[in-house]
């Protein structure tokens, strides 16, 4: 319990940090006031009295710490600000781009798992030592390709040349796979590189040479001793790539013009609609923290050695 | 016919820039039922031979000639699948180290049990009541309860039992032991020993015991084989190679071996005089981490009331197993961790509470030298920049005349001039031990600390740095405080010896007492799990 | 006591020494070195040329990246021009070398930004340890915490756009990680039994700091500075593709491939020759980073 509490306090923590941290940015590197200006003179001059109205509507008026402990309160209570170019409520915004993002991020997510990890497998199990490089070469090509140029020489050869996909949109299931697998890339790349580093080092342990004194089987070797051990490092990168897989989905949804929340952000940048940015920032904390907090809870299932009462 | 049938065993490693030869022409014989050592230090090849015999080479290794037959069947060039139906059921494995053998994911009794369903000696639902027994013949108390832990949270003893139990499961005709105890303490060790012994006698199996230290082999082995760099130099029964050794590197090993050969202990250091160094009533506690539930913080005392003087020109060693506090009693006289209580005197003056540069005096007095010399040398520094690092921290000389003491230091600790330009990577272990004693003498100190000096070398290597330290004690009037958990190494090098067990020290007495005559039954137990002493008597 | 995994640890007789070799000898050396790694050969030439090609773009590509040739307009590859030419006949091998200098002065920029930035953190927090680390280190948790990408789109929300703000946020966006990596390897070195034995010996702190912990912490950051490099390259060239880098007519090998997006059913060269460009660069220094890892990195 104790070890629950500690957890769900740190993630609070990091909620609230990145909070600070994304209105810090926010707020004081940026000019909100003459970016509402410009958006709502369209070049004419604007009067004192509309630009009071206007700072006053958004709250700019105030101190700066004021307003941050005005918005900090408004956004425990769910209330992440207005947009400045929609005039939306942030938190609607978010929620209503939602599910089309879920949809590939998902599709991507299973991707990824199942190639990344397939791949590793398959390379630290194999006796044939090319086969072994050529796999092992594999994620490093994958994560040095740009991922916008990918999708767009998959739009090229597979709905262009061949014509079998949709180039762009968000209708039917099949416009899900080239964005699923654009997606799936590089994310799938950072599993197998940190699977395959986590298997080498499980396999070279003295534990497997037990194993294997035994006459188990390799196949029994690499999947019930091995892995168990192997999957333990590869679990915690799995917030890290959860986040990176939601901010790919802002190059991948402008690849294949699909709507979702990396259009969102995509364009409130270009706007510096500065509370959308910040309501899309916590959104991806908010997801980082919550999968953290998963993995938390699962790895004293995987690894008995990390005891509830102390924290890793 | 014989069990096991070695003849002209080749094997070589693969690596950067070329191949090395591990194993140059091998032969050997184990009958049923023997136990054969195989010894020799790091390098020779002994550790090879048993994975060549068991098939488990590291994957860079390959056998280039010769055979392995078991029971008259050759093994070499048998498919894996073949091989398995060998390993753990006719052919069983002890593994070196019990800290990482066994799988930390899984519970202990299934660990067991997988080599019984392995090789169809039960079904799943016999297996674990099986197990469970087998843990039990291995020695461990309370068998049902650790058969459900995970390998953690067992000691590192009852880990090498539940390995010897994996190892024992299939009632195999050969047992493999590849250094069983030279991770465990010595009481540990001989109690394992002696165990895995009766359940040899009792299921007539036949061992072969690949181990570094002579004196277990010459309490365990009807026969020995001694391997130097990939070759049997010499072999024969135990006895024979004991009392006759033909062959000059068995000899040195035998010389060298410090539980085999009796040395007459080093009389008493006459105590007059100001003493070098002196502790009073040394108390060291370090908070634990705090448990669930409880808001004061716990304490370790690891250092309980220790009070000791060190006579100019005398060697005290600290002896006791890992977690005695030998090491913190060494850190807490150099001022290097602070003590709870208690006073430490150099030379005369109390420097319990010196700060600031008064601290840094004390290193020109009292230095110390730590066990890992792979890891007590900067890797990126020459050894000359290793011997002057401690003059220009205080600025001692110019840089020639720190150059010329380097040189000087160097020849004093017997390595050529020629080492100064190499880094710590280039030298061997003993080498690099060699250096941190010529960097710890740099400013002259009166005393020097040895933290487990040698126990990371090989004996033959050991019995050369302890002898250097004897040599520049003789010359310089050096001071020793020398922590050891090796009696045997103590007894040849101490003037006097104190015992120590769970922080407090037991007794301190001359060396050839406490040998002779010690009074304590903790003591006792230490002076009977040295290796070697059953042939000895 | 294990002479068996690992030939090479075997203690007694002192292994050969490798520095100290005659040159040649050392020539000879590093010859078969390179020999059997071709790759490593190929990328470190590729590093070459587009350095080169940063500083004297007209020494590869002596044409003008702005010259509007209308009846070249949209020539596939080949002979004369081996990328192709774009919607309006100007040459795409002479954009993507003239584009080279504006993209590697951004990636630098972010790689000095996160070098410098993250590894005074990270040392600071690994040698001061107590309070400061504490506090340094939940901060670097918390831009963990939030996706690189998204980091930097926040700070070009903020900064504006242009290639100088890029290169910041995504230099900002790394900051943590190299912190994370110089705190870890500061702890480790500090912690390292002959940083304690130049502490027995005397050596004051401070000297400690600059012989001891700094070289020997160094290897495994600059080793990630490389890699950086390559993630740069990709961030950078993803945020000028979204279009906050450069404006228009300058060419940026990420605003490169977004011009060609248009004309990608037909003109594909547009966007495959700058992409493919991006890659073999990125590529090539995961490469040598790859080959210094193994001379720099942890296992020594």
């Amino acid at each position: 319990m104790i070890y629950l509490a500690r957890r769900l306090g740190f993630a609070v923590l990091v909620l609230w940090a990145a909070y600070t941290v994304s209105f810090a940015v926010l707020y004081l590197l940026s000019d909100p006031v003459a970016t509402l200006v410009a958006r709502a003179s369209d070049g004419s001059a604007v009067t004192p009295a509309e630009l009071a109205e206007l700072t006053a509507r958004y709250g700019l008026d105030q101190p700066l710490l004021v307003q941050y402990l005005d918005r900090l309160g408004a956004a425990l209570h769910g209330d992440l600000g207005t947009s400045f170019v929609s005039g939306q409520p942030v938190g609607r915004t978010v929620a209503e781009a939602l599910p089309p993002t879920l949809q590939i991020a998902t599709a991507g997510l299973v991707l990824a798992v199942v190639l990344g990890a397939g791949v590793a497998l398959l390379a630290t199990y194999t006796r044939r030592r090319w086969l072994a490089h050529a796999l092992m070469g594999l994620p490093s090509l994958a994560v040095s390709l740009p991922v916008f140029w990918v999708g767009l020489m998959l739009v090229q050869l597979f709905s262009f040349q061949l014509g079998w996909l949709p180039a762009v949109g968000a209708r039917g299931p099949e416009a899900l796979i080239l964005p699923a697998i654009t997606l799936a890339l590089p994310t799938g790349a950072l599993i197998a590189q940190v699977l395959v580093k986590s298997m080498s080092t499980a396999l070279a342990e003295p534990y497997v040479t037990t194993a294997r004194a035994k006459g188990v089987g390799p196949l029994a070797v690499h999947l019930r001793h091995a892995l168990g051990n192997a999957a333990i490092p590869a679990l915690t990168v799995l917030g890290y790539v959860t986040g990176n897989l939601l901010a790919g989905t802002v190059v991948v949804e402008t690849v294949f013009t699909r709507p979702g929340l990396g259009r969102v952000t995509v364009e409130a940048v270009a706007d510096q609609d500065v509370p959308l940015v910040q309501g899309v920032v916590l959104f991806a904390a908010v997801v980082f923290v919550v999968v953290n907090l998963v993995v938390d809870l699962i790895y004293p299932l995987l690894d008995p050695r990390v005891t509830q009462a102390v924290p890793a | 016919m014989s069990l096991l049938s070695v003849t002209d065993l080749q094997v070589d490693y693969r690596v950067a820039g070329g191949t090395v030869d591990a194993l140059r022409g091998v032969s050997l014989e184990v009958a049923a039922g023997e136990v054969v050592a195989v010894v020799g230090e790091s390098g020779s090849g002994k550790s090879t031979l048993a994975q060549a015999v068991i098939g488990l080479l590291a994957a860079n290794g390959a056998v280039r000639a010769g055979s392995v037959a078991l029971d008259g069947e050759e093994l070499l060039g048998r498919s894996e699948k073949a091989l398995r139906a060998v390993r753990g059921a006719r052919i069983g494995l002890v593994p070196q180290d019990p800290g990482v053998s066994l799988n930390p994911v899984q519970k202990v009794g299934t660990q067991v049990a997988e080599v019984l369903r392995v090789h169809a000696l039960a079904d799943r639902r016999s297996a674990p009541a099986r197990a469970v027994e087998l843990l039990e013949r291995a020695g461990i108390p309370d068998a049902v309860t650790r058969a459900g832990q995970y390998p953690h949270e067992l000691s590192g003893g009852l880990r090498q039992r539940a390995l010897i139990a994996v190892a024992i499961a299939a009632s195999p005709a050969l047992l493999i032991a590849d250094e069983p105890t030279s991770a465990l303490d010595a009481t540990v060790a001989r109690r394992i020993l002696d165990h895995l012994e009766e359940l040899r006698a009792a299921t007539g199996s036949a061992l072969l015991l690949v181990t570094h230290d002579l004196g277990v082999a010459a309490d365990r082995a009807d026969r020995i084989v001694v391997m130097s760099q990939g070759r049997i130099v010499e072999q024969g029964p135990t006895a024979e190679i004991l009392e006759r050794p033909t062959h000059p590197y068995t000899r040195e090993l035998l010389a060298a071996a410090p539980g085999l050969a009796v040395v007459d202990a080093l009389p008493p250091v006459s105590a007059a005089g100001t003493p070098i160094a002196e502790v009073r009533g040394l108390v060291k506690d370090f908070p634990l981490p705090r448990t669930r539930g409880s808001f004061r913080r716990e304490h370790l005392r690891a250092v309980d009331d220790v009070s000791f003087t060190i006579a100019r020109g005398e060697t005290l060693a600290l002896v006791g197993e890992s977690g005695s506090g030998k090491s913190t009693t060494a850190r807490l006289l150099l001022r290097l961790a602070d003590p709870t209580s208690g006073q430490v005197f150099l030379d005369g003056s109390d420097v319990t509470t010196v700060r600031g540069s008064a601290w840094r005096d004390l290193r020109r007095r009292a230095q110390l030298v730590y066990q890992n010399p792979y890891a007590s040398l900067d890797p990126r520094f020459a050894v000359r920049e290793v011997i002057t690092e401690p003059l220009r921290a205080f600025g001692v000389g110019t840089r020639e005349e720190q150059a010329a003491r380097a040189a000087e230091l160097v020849d004093r600790v017997a390595l050529p001039a020629a080492m100064l330009d190499r880094r710590p990577v280039e030298l061997s272990g003993g080498q690099r031990q060699r250096v941190a004693i010529a960097r710890a003498l740099a400013l002259s100190p009166d005393l020097v600390v040895c933290d487990e000096p040698v126990s990371a070398l090989d004996v033959s290597v050991q019995a050369q740095v302890l002898e250097l330290l004897h040599e520049l004690q003789e010359r310089d009037g050096l001071s020793y405080l020398f922590i050891s958990h090796d009696l045997a190494v103590v007894r040849r090098v101490a003037h006097r010896v104190g015992v120590m067990q769970g922080g407090r020290l037991l007794e301190l007495r001359p060396t050839g007492e406490l040998f002779d005559d010690p009074h304590h039954e903790y003591t006792r137990t230490l002076l009977g799990a040295i290796a070697g002493q059953q042939a000895r008597v | 006591m294990t002479d068996l995994l690992d030939p090479r640890t075997t203690a007694e007789p002192a292994p050969p020494p490798s520095s100290g070799t005659p040159p040649v000898a050392g020539r000879a050396r590093l010859g078969r070195f390179l020999r059997r790694r071709p790759g490593l050969v190929v990328s470190v030439l590729v590093i070459v040329f587009v350095l080169v090609s940063a500083v004297f773009p007209s020494l590869f590509a002596p044409g003008d990246p702005t010259l509007a040739v209308p009846r070249q307009r949209s020539l596939p590859p080949g002979p004369g021009h081996w990328f192709g030419t774009d919607y309006l006949g100007r040459d795409v091998w002479t954009r993507v070398v003239h584009g080279t200098s504006l993209s590697l002065q951004a990636t630098l920029t972010a790689v000095a930004v996160a070098l410098v930035v993250g590894g005074l953190i990270g040392l600071l927090a690994g040698f001061v340890g107590g309070w400061v680390d504490e506090v340094l280190m939940r901060v670097v948790d918390v831009l963990l915490a939030i996706p690189p990408i998204l980091l930097a789109l926040a700070l070009i929300a903020a900064l504006g756009f242009g290639t100088t703000n890029v290169a910041i946020a995504v230099g900002v966006a790394s900051v943590a990680q190299f912190a994370r990596v110089m705190r870890a390897e500061t702890l480790r070195v500090r912690g390292t039994v002959y940083v304690e034995a130049a502490r027995a010996v005397g050596t004051r702190w401070w000297v400690s700091l600059g012989r001891h912990v700094l070289p020997n912490a160094a290897g495994p950051v600059l080793v990630l500075a490389v890699l950086e490099f390559g993630l740069a390259i990709l961030a950078v060239s993803s945020l000028s593709f979204l279009g906050y880098g450069a404006p228009p007519p300058a060419p940026e090998w990420g605003s490169l491939v977004a011009e060609g997006r248009n004309y990608l059913a037909t003109a594909w060269w547009m966007c495959a020759m700058p992409g493919l460009t991006i890659a073999a660069t990125v590529l090539a220094v995961n490469r040598v980073s790859k080959a210094l890892d193994g001379e720099w990195g942890r296992d020594r």
